[in-house]
């Protein structure tokens, strides 16, 4: 495994496995009375938040506090930041205090890679503007494989926002890698530019008909439309994106009875899932934070624990 | 990293041992340890006055196939079933920081926990006495038991710690320098105990 995680690509299977299989362990604690484990005493690790988070932020708190390290929440409202300190003068003042790692997430795509090479502490990826969030397809593979067993020969549905999206990056290159079958399905205007090189390079398909693609695949993960990175108009109403793309009522009941139901959260009830497929049975949205968590701990065992921190 | 493998398909023939080499010794054949592991079970037995509110934990790897076998035999002799589970210490370890990443085997506790059981904790072999004091904690963590007691299948001396074995199948005098290996049926194919290397 590298030292650093900054992207998906920076794993290959047998990394993602390990990962994976490491978490399993990891998610009994969370249903001990006890919830802490002695591993990672005298780590010293910063969240480094420069855009708003509540689940990855507050999981990879939790898991790091319950392996025993030392957890430090650092956000851009509140610090120098707001100062006009910059990001490398940030990190590099952080990193003279002695610490041993950094998880980082930032509105520009590539921050956390360069941050990499500011600093000498291992640096994880948290959300980087619309690249990747490698930990984010991690543990949204820990849940389809806890309920759907191994991916291999899966067809997974990605929906929604794709322009905007760094979930689906890293989801389409950890789906790959576990031998998954992937579509992407969005608006035109939703798709990113260029996916059809895209798609015929990393071997997905594209398609703007959701009603055809739903019945047909054994996960369905709903992206978030993300106003807040839209100035233009890619829709004309909601209710039209709705309409076109939404996970409704209606279309829930065209869905296999296996078909488990992924978002990354946090959603926007009514706009692209409807709260009777949010709260469904097939719905994975609880387990997915749950497994947020454990999956994170596992990403800072292996990150941490080892020899001078890293093999 | 590389991905661990998991335990070795129980068919495959014990480890390559160059031949006729004089280093390498066995001390306890296959009969030696199915004994030792039935005067072991009928030791604990005894000692608790029966198999009530036992609780055998096996570490990883062989520990828990060793505890497998001694409730089996407690199974027969009290005529009930005694619950056994495994306890993985890798997170409590306290040399991770000197080697390389360690897999993580998976801990199974039975249903109504540790609280206020003798836990019996079984590995293989009884060293310097370090994964004991992890698996120490490593209970601590999961409950509280009335006791804790230890049994091991060989006991080779040179400990680190203040730590004792309560039930031994075998007391090996050993120099530092050997190496102990425990092969077991379940893993290994077959049931032995050797010793090699060392200067003597």
């Amino acid at each position: 495994m590298k030292r650093h995680l900054l992207s998906m690509n920076d794993l290959d299977r047998n990394d993602i496995l390990t990962i994976l299989d490491t978490a399993e362990s990891m998610h009994d604690v969370q249903h001990r009375e006890v919830k802490k484990l002695p591993t990672l005493r005298g780590r010293t690790v910063v969240n480094l938040f420069f855009e708003d988070s509540t689940r990855t932020r507050s999981s990879f708190e939790i898991a790091g506090k319950w392996l025993s390290a030392d957890v430090i929440n650092i956000s851009a409202k509140g610090s120098s930041t707001s100062k006009g300190e910059s990001l490398r003068d940030t990190v590099r003042t952080v990193a003279a205090m002695g610490v041993d790692g950094f998880v980082i997430r930032h509105s520009a795509s590539g921050a956390a890679q360069q941050v990499s090479e500011w600093v000498d502490a291992v640096v994880i990826n948290a959300g980087d503007g619309l690249h990747e969030h490698p930990t984010q397809a991690l543990l949204d593979a820990y849940s389809m494989r806890q309920r759907l067993g191994d991916l291999q020969g899966l067809h997974v549905a990605l929906v929604g926002d794709l322009t905007h999206s760094r979930v689906l990056r890293s989801n389409l290159i950890c789906l790959k890698t576990l031998g998954a079958r992937v579509t992407v399905v969005a608006p035109p205007t939703l798709m990113p530019a260029g996916i059809e090189t895209w798609a015929a390079s990393e071997g997905f398909t594209t398609s703007y008909d959701l009603d055809a693609v739903l019945p047909c695949v054994d996960a369905v993960m709903m992206l978030r439309v993300q106003r807040e990175r839209m100035s233009g108009g890619f829709f004309p109403t909601a209710r039209e994106y709705t309409v076109g793309y939404g996970l409704t009522r209606e279309r829930l009941r065209t869905l296999q009875k296996h078909t488990v139901i992924c978002h990354p959260g946090p959603m926007n009830r009514g706009l692209e899932i409807a709260a009777d497929a949010a709260d469904a049975a097939q719905s994975l949205v609880l387990d997915q934070v749950s497994a947020g968590v454990a999956v994170r701990m596992s990403v800072l065992y292996h990150l941490f624990a080892g020899e001078g921190s890293l093999t | 990293m590389t991905r661990p493998e998991s335990a070795p398909p129980s068919d495959s023939p014990p480890a390559d041992l160059p031949e006729g080499d004089q280093s390498v010794r066995v001390v306890m054949s296959s009969g030696d340890v199915s004994r030792a592991l039935r005067r072991v079970a009928h030791e604990i037995l005894e000692r608790n006055k029966g198999s009530q509110d036992l609780l055998v934990l096996g570490i990883p790897t062989r520990g828990v196939a060793l505890a497998q076998r001694l409730v089996h035999v407690m199974a027969e002799v009290e005529g009930r079933d005694v619950p056994s589970g495994a306890l993985d210490i890798t997170m409590h370890r306290d040399d991770l920081r000197r080697n390389p990443i360690r897999a993580i085997e998976h801990t199974y506790i039975p249903a109504p926990g540790i609280d206020d059981k003798t836990v019996v904790l079984v590995d293989d072999v009884l060293f310097s006495g370090r994964t004991v004091r992890a698996a120490m904690d490593a209970i601590s963590d999961l409950g509280r038991p009335r006791a804790i007691r230890l049994a091991v299948l060989v006991d080779r001396g040179h400990r680190d710690l203040p730590i004792r074995a309560d039930y031994v199948g075998k007391n090996l005098p050993t120099s530092r320098s050997e190496r102990v290996q425990v092969c077991l049926a379940e893993h290994d194919g077959l049931d032995e105990v050797r010793i090699s290397g060392g200067d003597r």
